[in-house]
């Protein structure tokens, strides 16, 4: 596939390559980030330097259906040793799903620093490229954020509620089976008690899997992103969209898409998505 | 009030060598040195495509389970994942092999799926969570078949 600075992106320095990876996993400006489905799979090999940080353990609140607050983001961005200068870098499996989610979680916080390697874990293993087991440490950092901002990239019931009213855009980026409601969940995957199926009205359905090349991972060009979301979903840049899938991690690549490769700025996230949506009482649903 | 359930003292032990571990690292190193141990079922067992009957629903790691029964009535537990990324489920399969091959099937047939709590701890997302569940679940329900037609052969 050609080179990120030739697909014509609208902010490509959010896309970096493997081989920039690994140019720069030993760079101290950088910090490697892993963020996977499965919270083993670091442990089996990363790249080097690399650190983990778990959607569920370390981006959720134990308690509450929310993120971590503004101590908590604190705490975790001392432990991995990243300071207001640190580039930090996401990758991870399933075409980069918690990669993308975690760049969002750290942009609640306005970590604005952040980018993520192209066809994450899929393309560096197939590339061949180094693996290691050692997890490393670095200095713990005294980091200040400010307080997490859910208003810019974040959408809750209520919002998608005035966004229907007002008739603006929704993105379903779950499979076609969950967005017609002949399955509550994806194939082989639970049900994570979603009473209801189908999906938002007016929702467009496009898979997050048409953003990337299932061969490698990588993100398409821009050109053929515009041919599905400009084209195929008849969506603009110029108006409000909210993506949603089941919990949030599909919608978070399909966010990261719309915002940073086709330049589209007032997209949102629902991260309480279907699993929220489908238990609602007395909100519409279609399918 | 209902007795504690006296599960395979295999597991049992696992299970309190796990309590002590307190850092998620350390928690996490460990289960992946079962994960890392794990050893699908052999050709002699099961072929691919795996049935489906012996397929666990809903579970993202596309784990199949098989039990095959022992001369000494007991029973010898084969586990495949087919996700390369389903380590957890290989962890799982590896532990619920080494503590429940071979151990009484009445005491296989107390094991719940709380145990997948004790193992991962609140370092398991909730889908992940249900589906391993779902393997422990199939392990008891073979073992509590093979324990009621053991009870009904004359």
């Amino acid at each position: 596939m050609e080179p990120i600075s030739q697909r014509n992106y609208a902010h490509p320095e959010a896309l970096v390559s493997t081989e920039w990876v690994s140019e720069h996993h030993n760079d101290p400006s950088v910090r490697l980030v892993e963020s996977n489905e499965d919270i083993l799979l670091y442990s089996t090999g990363h790249i080097p330097g690399a650190v983990q940080v778990d959607w569920t353990a370390d981006l959720n609140d134990q308690i509450r259906r929310d993120y971590i607050t503004r101590s908590g983001f604190e705490s975790l961005m001392s432990r991995i040793g990243v300071s207001k200068d640190t580039t930090v870098v996401f990758y991870g499996d399933k075409s980069n799903w918690w990669a993308c989610y975690a760049f969002w979680v750290f942009q609640l916080f306005s970590h604005t620093k952040a980018k993520v390697m192209d066809g994450g874990r899929l393309k560096w293993e197939k590339e061949g490229r180094e693996m290691t087991k050692y997890v490393p440490s670095y200095p713990p950092t005294p980091y200040k954020a400010p307080e997490r901002d859910d208003s810019r990239v974040r959408a809750f019931r209520e919002d998608v509620l005035k966004h229907l009213a007002r008739k603006n855009p929704l993105v379903d980026v779950r499979s076609p089976e969950e967005y017609t409601g002949a399955r509550l969940h994806m194939p082989n995957y639970p049900n994570e008690g979603a009473l209801r199926g189908g999906h938002i009205p007016g929702a467009k359905s496009v898979p997050w899997s048409l953003c990337v090349r299932p061969d490698s991972g990588e993100f398409k060009t821009a050109a053929e992103l515009e041919e599905i979301f400009k084209k195929g979903a008849a969506l603009s840049a110029e108006q409000e969209i909210i993506a949603y899938c089941r919990i949030g991690e599909r919608s978070s690549l399909t966010w990261f898409a719309l915002t940073y490769l086709l330049g589209f700025p007032k997209v949102r996230n629902y991260d309480g998505s279907w699993t929220e949506w489908g238990n609602l009482v007395n909100v519409p649903i279609e399918k | 009030m209902s007795a504690e359930p006296h599960i395979p003292d295999k597991l049992r032990e696992l299970l309190e060598s796990f309590d002590g571990v307190t850092g998620r690292e350390d928690r996490m190193a460990l289960l992946a040195s079962y994960a890392d141990r794990f050893t699908p079922v052999p050709p002699a067992v099961a072929v691919r495509p795996y049935p489906e009957a012996n397929r666990i629903a809903f579970c993202e790691s596309e784990a199949y389970v098989w039990g095959v029964p022992r001369q000494d009535g007991t029973m010898k537990f084969y586990f495949a994942v087919e996700n390369p990324s389903g380590v957890s489920a290989k962890a799982l399969g590896a532990i619920l092999d080494r503590t429940l091959s071979g151990a009484p099937l009445e005491e296989v047939a107390e094991v719940t799926p709380e145990i997948v709590t004790r193992l991962f701890r609140q370092n398991i997302s909730m889908g992940k969570g249900m589906g391993l569940s779902s393997l422990v679940e199939r392990v008891r329900v073979l073992a509590e078949k093979a324990t009621h037609s053991k009870q009904s052969t004359p």
